[in-house]
C-alpha cells in the first residue's frame, strides 16, 4: 500500500451535507432535510487511489462534489493544504481548482457539443490564464490528446465525431492538462462498453504512475474498484460503514453490508457461481430523509440484534484485520469464506 | 421440437447512410423451460434479434426481414400483425432494461397488469384482479392486496421491474425475453432480480432468453449462451464450455478485459483494440479481424461461419461452435497461454499462427454455392475455388 508514510492531501472530518425539502410555492417552509451526507470523515493520501462504494442515493457523488468544493457542506471540515476550505468563497477556490479536476461519467452529457475537442482540453488554460500564446497552447493541447492516446491531428472535431472510450479520454485529457493533484473520477468507465472500459481503467492508472496522481474513483461496480483502488470506503444511507485495504475489504469484509455486496457481485465462472452462497439483502435502501435509527443497516442486516443495533450507533472503528467498520457485530472470517468467492478458492 | 428456432435471421434496416446490418444471419434454438444468453456489446444486434422475435421490428417501415423464426410451431414471421398481438404478452413476453419507462406513469400499477390479462383472457375485472395481486405476491411485493392501487413512481427501480417480470408472466408465458433486466439495478438489487428470475422459471418452466453485456449474469442464469458481434453469433456453447474453453478471440477479449472478483488483484486488464465496427461498412472477412490481435491476411478475406469447435463434446455439453478462421490447435495453445497470464504480444510468441486458415465450411461454401464472392469484385466457382481462396485448406494439417 502507498499510504504508509505518505502526505495526507486532504483530510475530511465529519461532513454533512443535507439538502433541505421544501413545501408551498411562494412561502417555501423547510418540511425536512434529504440527509445525503451525514458525518463522513477520511483522509486521502498522496499518490493514492481511494474507492467510494455504495449503491444509488449513498452519498458517494455528493461527498467527492463536496471535496471538490462543488458544493458548500452543511457542516465539517475540508482540510487541504493545512486550511480548511468547507466555506471558502469562489474567490478564494480559485487557485485550489486547478489542483482538483473532475471525470464525469456520462462522456457524451459532459462535453459541449457545440465545441472542438481543441478548444474543449484548452479552456482549463484560458479559464487559468496559463499558455497565453495560442500557438503555445495548441501545442500543449495535442501533446494532451497524444498522452490520453488520442490522434492529435483530430484537434478540430467535435466531440459527436467520436465513440464513448474515446469521448471519455477527452474528459481525462481535460482533467489532467493543469497537472492537477487530485483527479475525482465519478463513474468513469460506467457507460462505456466492456471491451472499451478496460482501455479507460489501463489509462488511469497509466497516468495515474506517470503523473504521480491522487485519485478518488466512484463506482458501484465492486470488480473495478478492487482493481484500481488502494483504499476503499463503503458507504450507505450518507455514513462510511467500512474502510480498509483493497486486499483486506474483499478478502476480509468486516461489516455485513460489505459481505452482502460482495456475495451479490455475480461471478463469471460457473463452477464459482454454484460453490458460492450467495446472501441476498431484502428490501430497499431506506429513505434518506428518514434513515433508520443508531445503525442505519439494522432494517436489513442479518446480523442485527435487537435492543442493540437499533439502540446504539456504531462508531467506525478499528477490527480484526484492521479494517475500520461501523458495526456491532463484525463478520467472522468463517462467515466470509462462504460467501464471498476469492481467488484462492 | 424445439420452442424457440431462429434460422439465419437477418434484419437491415435502410438509412439515408446505408444499410445498417444489425442482424446479419442468426440462428439458436431454445428448447422448453430452458435459459439461453446472449452476449454482446452496444451494436452487436442482440436486442435488435430479440425484439423481431417478439414482432417488434416488423413496424419499421425501412427493416428488412429475412430467414425463419418458429415459435412453437408457428411461422412468425409469415404471422399476420393480428396474430402477433395475441402470441406478445401471451405465450411469450419481454421485460426491459428501465422499468420506469417500460410503465406508464399514469396508471395505477393494479389496473395496468390487469389490462394485460384482459387483452388476451375473457375473464372478469375481479378474476383478473385476483391474479394480479397473485402474481405481485409471486414477484416478491409485499402487500400487493394495497400496493395494486400506487403508482409506478411511488415503488423503487427493483420494485419496479419486479412488476415489470409479473406483468410479463402474467398470462404464464413460454417464452421470456429478458433484455438486459438488471443493468438500470443497483448490485444488490440485482441479485434479488437474478433470484427471482431463476426461482420463477423453475417454478413456472418458462424458457428465458436473456441479453445482457455482463458475462457474471449469464453465468449465474443461463444454460447456454451465444457471443453476438456485429450483427453475428461467434461462438455458441454451454455455459461449462465457454468459461473453460472458450474458441473465439473476441470471448477470450471479453473475459480478460474485465475485471473480476475472483482474479488476482494486481493482473493486468487486457483491454480489445479498436472499437466495434460500424454496421453499415463492415470490415471484410472476418468482422472482428480489425481487433483481433492473431489477424493474418486471409482472415481479411475469408468470413468464417459458425463450425463445431476443437474441443466440442470434450467438456461434456452439447452444441459449441465457433466461427474463427484460426486452426482448433492453434486456439487452444493461444486460450492456455492467455490462462496462463500472458498478453496476447506474449501468447503470439509462444504460439504459431499459421497464414493458411482451416475453414472447412468457408470452403465447403465455395463449393457448395458457386458464385459466392470471397473478395470485392472476386467470384467463386467450383473450378477456381483454390485459385481464389488459396489460403484455405480444407483439412487440418496433422502435426
Amino acid at each position: 500500500m502507498s499510504t504508509n508514510g505518505a502526505n495526507k492531501l486532504i483530510e475530511v472530518r465529519d461532513l454533512v451535507k443535507h439538502f433541505p425539502l421544501k413545501k408551498g410555492i411562494i412561502l417555501q417552509k423547510q418540511v425536512g432535510a434529504v440527509r445525503a451526507v451525514d458525518g463522513v470523515s477520511f483522509d486521502v493520501f498522496e499518490g493514492e487511489t481511494l474507492g467510494l462504494v455504495g449503491e444509488s442515493g449513498c452519498g458517494k457523488s455528493t461527498t467527492a462534489r463536496l471535496v471538490t468544493r462543488l458544493l458548500e457542506p452543511t457542516d465539517g471540515e475540508i482540510i487541504y493544504k493545512g486550511s480548511d476550505i468547507a466555506h471558502s468563497s469562489r474567490a478564494e477556490l480559485k487557485p485550489m481548482r486547478r489542483d482538483m479536476q473532475m471525470i464525469f461519467q456520462d462522456p457524451y452529457s459532459s462535453l459541449n457539443p457545440r465545441k472542438t475537442v481543441g478548444t474543449i482540453i484548452s479552456e482549463p488554460f484560458i479559464i487559468h490564464r496559463l499558455e497565453k500564446d495560442e500557438a503555445k497552447r495548441k501545442k500543449r493541447v495535442q501533446e494532451l490528446m497524444d498522452l490520453v492516446g488520442l490522434n492529435p491531428e483530430h484537434y478540430n472535431r467535435f466531440p459527436h465525431e467520436f465513440s464513448g472510450g474515446q469521448r471519455q479520454r477527452i474528459g481525462v485529457a481535460r482533467a489532467i492538462a493543469l497537472k492537477p493533484k487530485l483527479v475525482v473520477a465519478d463513474e468513469p468507465v460506467s457507460a462505456l462498453d466492456v471491451s472499451i472500459q478496460a482501455q479507460i481503467i489501463n489509462l488511469l492508472s497509466e497516468l495515474q504512475r506517470d503523473l504521480g496522481l491522487t485519485i478518488i474513483f466512484i463506482a458501484h461496480d465492486l470488480s473495478v474498484v478492487r482493481h484500481v483502488c488502494d483504499r476503499i470506503a463503503v458507504m450507505y444511507l450518507g455514513k462510511i460503514v467500512e474502510l480498509a485495504d483493497a486486499d483486506q475489504l474483499f478478502e476480509h469484509p468486516r461489516h455485513p453490508y460489505t459481505g452482502a455486496l460482495l456475495s451479490a457481485v455475480p461471478v463469471p465462472d460457473p463452477r464459482l457461481a454454484r460453490e458460492k452462497q450467495r446472501q441476498v439483502l431484502g428490501g430497499d435502501v431506506p429513505s434518506p430523509t428518514n434513515p433508520p435509527a443508531a445503525c442505519r443497516f439494522h432494517t436489513r442486516c442479518p446480523k442485527a440484534q435487537d435492543g442493540t443495533c437499533n439502540v446504539v450507533e456504531p462508531q467506525l472503528e478499528v477490527k480484526q484485520g484492521g479494517n475500520l467498520a461501523a458495526c456491532h457485530f463484525p463478520l467472522t472470517d468463517e462467515e466470509i469464506s462462504k460467501r464471498v468467492p476469492t481467488a484462492a478458492a | 421440437m424445439a420452442l424457440l428456432e431462429v434460422t439465419d435471421l437477418k434484419v437491415h434496416f435502410r438509412t439515408d447512410d446505408g444499410l445498417v446490418k444489425a442482424v446479419d444471419g442468426v440462428s439458436y434454438t431454445v428448447e422448453a423451460g430452458q435459459a439461453l444468453g446472449i452476449v454482446g456489446e452496444s451494436g452487436s444486434g442482440k436486442s435488435v434479434s430479440s425484439l423481431t422475435v417478439m414482432g417488434l421490428t416488423r413496424f419499421a417501415g425501412n427493416a428488412e426481414i429475412s430467414g425463419s423464426i418458429r415459435f412453437d410451431g408457428r411461422d412468425l414471421l409469415a404471422a399476420s400483425d393480428e396474430d402477433m398481438r395475441r402470441l406478445r404478452g401471451n405465450d411469450m413476453a419481454m421485460i426491459f432494461q428501465d422499468p420506469l419507462s417500460s410503465l406508464h406513469p399514469f396508471y395505477k400499477i393494479g389496473d395496468q397488469l390487469v389490462e394485460a390479462i384482459q387483452a388476451h383472457r375473457d375473464v372478469s375485472k375481479a378474476q383478473a384482479l385476483d391474479r394480479t395481486v397473485e402474481m405481485l405476491g409471486l414477484v416478491g411485493i409485499p402487500e400487493p392486496r394495497r400496493r395494486v392501487d400506487s403508482y409506478p413512481h411511488e415503488f423503487s427501480g427493483g420494485m419496479r421491474q419486479r412488476v415489470m417480470i409479473a406483468m410479463a408472466l402474467i398470462n404464464d408465458p413460454k417464452l421470456l425475453i429478458a433484455d438486459e433486466p438488471t443493468t438500470a439495478l443497483d448490485v444488490t438489487v440485482q441479485a434479488q432480480i437474478l433470484d427471482l428470475i431463476q426461482r420463477l422459471q423453475r417454478e413456472l418452466d418458462t424458457a428465458i432468453v436473456m441479453i445482457t453485456h455482463d458475462l457474471g449474469v449469464v453465468a449465474e442464469v443461463t444454460d447456454e449462451i451465444g457471443v453476438m458481434y456485429a450483427g453475428r453469433i461467434v461462438e455458441y456453447a454451454d455455459k461449462e464450455s465457454i468459461f473453460a474453453m472458450p474458441e473465439h478471440p473476441y470471448t477470450w477479449g471479453l473475459l480478460k478485459s474485465i475485471p473480476r472478483l475472483d482474479s488476482p488483484r494486481g493482473e493486468e486488464l487486457v483491454p480489445i483494440a479498436g472499437r466495434p465496427p460500424s454496421l453499415i461498412l463492415k470490415p471484410p472477412g472476418c468482422a472482428f479481424h480489425p481487433r483481433c490481435p492473431y489477424v493474418r491476411e486471409a482472415h481479411k478475406r475469408i468470413d468464417p461461419q459458425l463450425a463445431p469447435a476443437a474441443e466440442a463434446g470434450n467438456g461434456g455439453g452439447g452444441r459449441h461452435e465457433v466461427a474463427c478462421l484460426l486452426p482448433g490447435q492453434t486456439r487452444r495453445g493461444l486460450w492456455a497461454a492467455l490462462q496462463e497470464g500472458a498478453t496476447p504480444e506474449v501468447a503470439l510468441q509462444r504460439v504459431d499462427v499459421p497464414d493458411k486458415v482451416v475453414d472447412r465450411e468457408a470452403v465447403g461454401e465455395v463449393l457448395a454455392e458457386p458464385g459466392t464472392e470471397v473478395a470485392e469484385g472476386v467470384v467463386a466457382t467450383p473450378e477456381n475455388a483454390a485459385e481464389v481462396v488459396p489460403d484455405v485448406v480444407a483439412e487440418e494439417e496433422t502435426s
